[in-house]
């Protein structure tokens, strides 16, 4: 019984056909890319699909067992944590087992490989002035800083995994700005006597004040030197322990690659720690297509040492203007400073990956390990639920929807109808994008996780469970449908983006504060609401526009859900005055 | 179900309607009831935490041909508590125990041996650290209150500071029944469970926003009449939402229902239950708070404004001058604020006094009375 009253039928979405084309052409790109990818289904956590488990021993560095105490080894935790599981979104754990080992599981499907390395890398990085390079395997002419007394000793392996994620990369020649190169010669030990790092800040960087170092015995000296002219970078064996258990403070040899061809380096005392850099990113360099490099940021008392270092570097000649960056004892890098930088940010470039340069990126931001880790065991594990669990929960989701299914099929007859297709567009976007997501950036279901997917359409449901009962509210009036259809929806809008803000900040809120498994969740959250909000804007809105116009719905059907007499819309000009509905005392018979 | 539509129709037309907000007394009561039984509940019994928050032991067995499940079985006989039990890469169990300290660890160890016939000297125990450790903990609940700030910063800019705290009490009051119904059924706190605690967090918001968004737009011009308290509108607009609410309650809990007693029960999968009681329980907390706490809070709080205490004194004194002349004053579309009139299009409760002139259009003479 349409109304006779001509409502405004000008609609907010004239082009309803044009927002189910988008998420339609949407929804066939994803699934598209989805089958591209190769990946179809969804990762699943370690609950779920089980995954690889790595046991990591704490190695006691130069017999320091003082220092496997529990403090570290939480210490120790909590950066491995953050180091593969960035983003929270991976499902890794990591925790301590015994007094000495940390046991790291990794959901199935991640690279068990660059865990390992990220893992295992202690990650204690260092700038320290070059004294002499030469291509490995030549013999060495150098003239190292007589006043550098030599580490302990190097050949003490302490067997840590060293190759980080940056094991292959070149060091390249040139990251940092160089404009203006006057280098003045100056000797190499004018520039290490200097003391590099005036500031004593209290931060973990030591003052390598190398006249103070007072063992500089011409042994030791002489040692390192032998070392140094021995050092042949060529042999992996080698590279392993090169510079290993060297004192920040000492002078020290070191390996580094460039353009495929190993260096050997002797380097002096550490002027900059990696305790100093605040942060880090990885970037590309589109500008002198570079490629990818890490871009860090000192800290206030690490910039000052970094500009002081830089400064005295670039009054030398050749190679002693360089420093080299020292990860884990190797040269990652070893630019050339023809200026002081000031600014407190520097870069490493290399022939980095992408995925390289993020490794190295997210091990400096996450800081260095207090203790070093020898793997002591790699092995798969199962499924630490069964997959029993998996099933049943599908199962039970899968029955627990088709009820939805059954009661929305029931209360709201042909409206359900879309509904129902906007509930198995909201779970086809939800399943495909989070398959993208594994190999994207790592996403991994757990099933906490799988439930609260379930949940989540459900909470979909309610965004269009408001905007039909508004529509019903306007035939109710005696409005005809096409005008109920347009003038509900400005309120239900409103209604579902005030309640969709809240969840989406609740997700925002727990994604950037939390780490782990909460994260992991936020994003969930995040993801399942912005959908929400998506499908009821692009398809639900759009398709009920459209249905609006065809008989069934328009001419209030009795199956059509909509159906005025049914909803007891009044007749539009000789409404019966409504009763009383205030309290009940006022409620007269 | 045509019932369940009419009903629908009646209740949006204020035909019938339960008067939630006179009888708050009776559901605050009850719901002071349950929130201290749970807080009881967890200060005598405490939460059972699981291993992930609080570690426990691990036992590692040899090569064994005894399944996951049978594995399973045994650990948690031995020790009463949950086991996770995965195998690994060369055939031997990894069997990991929560709340288990040194004492109990060797006893346990001594039982798994004699049940899966190994040599409980092969059988490696050691303590495990929590995976889910402090620093997520802390992190968690750094983030929970940093969101909690927030959300009654933003309500109260939406709405207003009255429904902000009122949201903030029906979100303490779900959350505190959950955690308490926990401590009561003492089923092990996993991460699962506490992501459910995070749903519900949400959920519990966005029903109560939902409720509060047609509360806002009933009351806009509730002093421009004199037929109805804030009390009577706020429990209309409870009324009207009322079918919405039961829908969306029972489509958010029939899946996780399934889960439950599907899930959980008929199948026997023990984490499901873990989480999706949290989650039941939850919603259902939540659906409830949104109608019978939060709104009637929010009239409490409204009731003691001065203007609006001036309303009811009207109100009050017009109704029992309406009963005594012997007749009901007629009764403007309150709960409908919508009109075929494009200038009518904002909500109001609208009193006699305000009618535009084409609205008395064959209505508007006071009948007295009721069909």
């Amino acid at each position: 019984m349409a109304a006779p009253n001509k409502g405004r039928s000008s609609s907010a979405q004239s082009k309803p056909w044009r927002s189910l084309a988008l998420i339609l052409i949407a929804i066939v790109a994803l699934t598209g890319g989805m089958f591209a990818s190769g990946h179809t289904t969804p990762r699943l956590g370690i609950d779920l699909a089980g995954g690889t488990s790595i046991t990591l021993g704490a190695v006691p560095e130069n017999g320091n067992e003082a220092a496997i105490n529990p403090t570290n080894m939480n210490t120790a935790v909590q950066i491995m944590e953050r180091r593969v599981n960035g983003l929270g979104v991976s499902e890794a754990e990591v925790q301590t087992q015994g007094d000495r080992n940390i046991i790291v599981n990794i959901p199935k499907g991640t690279n068990s490989q660059q865990a390992r390395e990220q893992v295992g890398t202690t990650a204690k990085l260092y700038f320290r002035p070059v004294l002499a390079t030469e291509p490995s395997g030549g013999s060495a002419t150098t003239n190292p800083s007589p006043s550098a007394s030599s580490s302990g000793d190097p050949d003490k392996a302490t067997g840590s995994e060293s190759p980080s994620a940056s094991a292959s990369d070149s060091a390249s020649q040139g990251a940092t700005p160089s404009a203006g190169a006057t280098t003045q010669g100056r000797a190499v030990t004018d520039a290490l006597k200097a003391d590099p790092s005036p500031s004593s800040s209290g931060s973990a960087s030591p003052s390598a004040s190398p006249s103070a170092s007072g063992s500089a015995t011409g042994d030791a000296d002489g040692k390192l030197q032998a070392q140094y002219a021995a050092l042949d970078c060529s042999k992996e064996s080698v590279r392993a322990t090169t510079g290993e258990g060297a004192k920040p403070t000492d002078s020290t040899v070191g390996c580094g690659e460039i353009q495929g061809v190993w260096y050997k380096y002797l380097l002096g005392p550490a002027a900059v720690d990696g305790t100093e850099v605040d942060d880090a990113q990885a970037v590309y360099d589109t500008q002198s297509g570079a490629g990818w490099k890490v871009q860090m940021d000192f800290t206030s008392a690490g910039a000052k040492k970094f500009a002081d270092i830089t400064g005295k570097l670039a009054q030398n000649q050749s190679p002693q203007n360089q420093f080299g960056i020292v990860l884990d004892g190797e040269v990652v890098s070893s630019p050339y400073v023809s200026q002081s930088i000031t600014g407190g940010n520097a870069e490493i470039s290399g022939s980095f990956t992408q995925e390289e340069a993020q490794g190295l990126a997210n091990m400096l931001s996450y800081g260095a390990l207090p203790l070093t880790f020898r793997e002591e065991s790699v092995t798969t594990v199962t499924a630490a639920l069964g997959g029993d669990q998996l099933q049943a929960g599908l199962i039970a989701g899968a029955i627990g929807l088709a009820l939805v299914v059954i009661y929305l099929l029931v209360y709201y007859r042909g409206l359900s109808f879309i509904a129902i297709l906007s509930l198995i567009v909201s779970a086809a976007l939800t399943y495909v994008i989070m398959s993208l997501l594994g190999p994207a950036i790592g996403f991994a279901l757990n099933l906490p996780a799988v439930c609260g997917a379930i949940v989540a359409i459900g909470i979909t449901a309610d965004s269009f469970i408001v905007y039909f009962e508004r529509v019903r509210d306007e035939i109710r009036e005696g409005r005809s449908l096409r005008p109920a259809v347009e003038r509900a929806w400005p309120r239900a809008r409103r209604t579902i983006l005030v309640s969709d803000f809240v969840s989406f900040l609740a997700a925002a809120v727990l994604f950037i504060v939390t780490v782990g498994k909460v994260q992991g969740f936020a994003f969930t959250l995040g993801l399942t609401t912005l959908l929400d909000v998506v499908v009821v804007f692009l398809f639900t809105k759009p398709l009920l526009t459209l249905m609006a116009r065809r008989k069934f719905f328009a001419s209030g059907h009795p199956w059509s859900g909509l159906d005025p007499k049914r909803l007891g819309a009044r007749p539009p000009l000789r409404r019966t005055r409504r009763p009383a509905a205030g309290p009940v005392e006022t409620k007269e018979a | 179900m045509s019932k369940l539509g009419n009903l629908g129709a009646r209740l949006h037309r204020g035909e019938v309607g339960y008067d939630f907000v006179g009888n708050r007394k009776i559901w605050y009561g009850i719901s002071i009831l349950i929130t201290i039984t749970a807080i009881v509940g967890l200060a005598v019994r405490g939460l059972n935490m699981g291993i992930e928050f609080q570690g426990g032991a691990v036992f590692t067995t040899p090569k064994t041909s005894v399944s996951v499940s049978q594995a399973k079985e045994f650990a948690e006989e031995a020790s009463g508590h949950d086991a996770i039990v995965q195998q690994l890469g060369n055939g031997s169990l990894r069997i990991q125990i929560a709340g288990i300290d040194t004492g109990q660890a060797d006893r346990i160890n001594q039982a798994l041996a004699e049940d899966m016939k190994v040599d409980a000297e092969k059988i490696n125990a050691e303590l495990v650290g929590p995976s889910w450790g402090e620093q997520i903990a802390n992190k968690a609940w750094q983030g929970l209150g940093i969101f909690l700030v927030l959300v009654v910063i933003y309500l109260a800019i939406a709405f207003e500071w009255r429904m902000a705290v009122a949201a903030f009490v029906a979100l303490i009051h779900d959350i505190t029944i959950t955690v308490g119904i926990y401590a009561l059924v003492g089923f092990e706190v996993t991460p699962g469970t506490v992501i459910g605690l995070l749903t519900i967090l949400g959920y519990s918001l966005y029903d109560t926003v939902v409720v509060f968004d047609s509360l806002k737009e009933q009351t806009r011009d509730i002093t421009k009449q004199t037929r109805w308290t804030y009390s009577d509108i706020a429990n209309r607009s409870i009324n009207s939402t009322l079918v919405r609410s039961i829908n969306t309650t029972v489509v958010a809990l029939l899946p996780v229902g399934g889960l439950l007693f599907i899930g959980g029960g008929v199948l026997g999968a023990g984490v499901l239950n873990d989480i999706s009681l949290s989650l039941f329980v939850g919603l259902a907390a939540g659906a409830y708070s949104s109608i019978f706490i939060a709104t009637p809070l929010v009239a409490d709080l409204k009731e003691r404004e001065p203007q609006l205490k001036a309303l009811r004194k009207r109100v009050l004194a017009k109704r029992a001058q309406g009963a005594d002349r012997g007749e009901t004053v007629a009764v403007d579309d309150a709960g409908a604020p919508f009109d075929d009139h494009p200038e009518d299009a904002a909500p109001a409760v609208v009193g006699p006094r305000d009618q535009p002139a084409p609205r008395t259009r064959g209505r508007g003479r006071p009948s007295g009375k009721r069909r």
